[in-house]
């Protein structure tokens, strides 16, 4: 594919994408900070309704190799610990890299000006630092690019049929808790 | 349909679906997972560049993730658009200094809430390149490979927010 067709179609993509954040109420400040907080649990049922739906999906196009998976090289080091700072960073912001460009099509102001400013220092902080700082972190407890399936030793749809068991499991919990 | 596109609110699950599906379009076709925060990093080398270009082709990150746009910016613009094009046809476009549940916690001084959105961002984006994704490249599209850098980051995603919000709100 050539590039300039690549980048047409990443817009369009992202167009649809920030659309349905807009419309799961993604883009607001209060929604996120009310996820963290655990009185409405909007964020997380986005979130695991899209990974059930994604991972049946990709995973299926895989079998008849109509697409390649891309899992992330990782370590427990680098994981816990950039995802701690990085929760840190979610909650005083009280937006994520994606759903910030969400909530500036909204209108909001703050996002706009300090978040992404903020992100882009804490970004190229990072890309000054690399590699160097990060290598003792990246070697503590280092599982590469593999997947739960490769490292637990299961088929992959035995896992995928647990997942979606566990995420309904949690929906049916979340929305009786909200009937009560 | 119209009524339904120009609708506040959709039910989680139907955007989440929706989410889902558009991943299995950008795998597809663009031979990409959807993730949001290296366009970030990407951009911030834009920026150094202007100031001092050789100082940005020497660095080691900037020689695996170049400086230059590429379809994940292309991305995130996309998401500023189609985020404007929701919230306008559902009348929930609005300018807003400081948010509604910020005001009633630390009060409605746009300056601290700017200050605090600077500190908050630079703990996200180094924090993001950190751990290798966000809450879309890690929590969505890297936890539907079920990739276990994904699970580990997306989980303490949560629990460095939801700690970090309750020392905010809770006490």
């Amino acid at each position: 594919m050539t590039n300039k067709k690549t980048l047409i179609l990443g817009l369009f993509f992202g167009i649809i994408f920030g659309f349905l954040l807009q419309k799961g109420g993604a883009t607001k400040y209060d929604v996120i900070v009310a996820q963290l907080l655990f009185n409405d649990n909007t964020v997380v049922k986005i979130m695991l309704t899209a990974v059930i739906t994604g991972m049946t999906g990709i995973y299926l196009l895989k079998e008849f190799k109509l697409v390649s998976l891309y899992p992330k090289q990782g370590s427990f080091g680098i994981n816990a610990v950039g995802g701690l700072i990085f929760g840190v960073g979610f909650a005083v912001l009280g937006y994520c890299p994606g759903t910030i460009a969400g909530a500036i099509g909204n209108g909001y102001i703050d996002a706009a000006i300090g978040g992404t400013a903020g992100i882009l220092a804490g970004s190229y902080l990072y890309a000054m630092l690399y590699p160097k700082a990060f290598i003792k972190l990246n070697n503590f407890g280092n599982y590469g690019n593999k997947t739960l399936p490769e490292l637990l030793r299961v088929n992959d749809w035995v896992m995928i049929f647990f997942t979606v068991c566990i995420v309904f499991s949690i929906f049916m919990i979340l929305e009786v808790n909200a009937y009560y | 349909m119209m009524s339904y596109l120009s609708q506040i609110r959709w039910s989680p699950y139907a955007v989440g679906a929706g989410i889902g599906i558009l991943s299995w379009f950008t795998f597809l076709f663009l031979k990409k997972p959807i993730g949001c925060s290296t366009a970030f990093a990407r951009t911030s080398g834009m920026i150094g560049k202007i100031f001092s270009p050789k100082a940005i082709d020497e660095k080691q990150y900037f020689k695996e993730f170049p400086p230059a746009i590429d379809w994940e910016i292309m991305f995130v613009i996309g998401i500023i658009i189609g985020a404007f094009i929701s919230a306008y046809i559902s009348g929930d476009f609005k300018i807003m200094m400081v948010p509604k549940l910020w005001a009633r916690e630390f009060g409605d001084s746009f300056g601290l809430r700017i200050t605090i959105t600077i500190i908050g961002g630079i703990f996200l984006g180094f924090g993001a390149r950190l751990a290798g994704g966000c809450t879309s490249g890690h929590g969505i599209s890297g936890a539907m490979q079920m990739a276990v850098s994904s699970w580990v980051s997306a989980i303490f995603f949560f629990v460095g927010g939801g700690i970090t919000a309750y020392l905010m709100f809770s006490l």
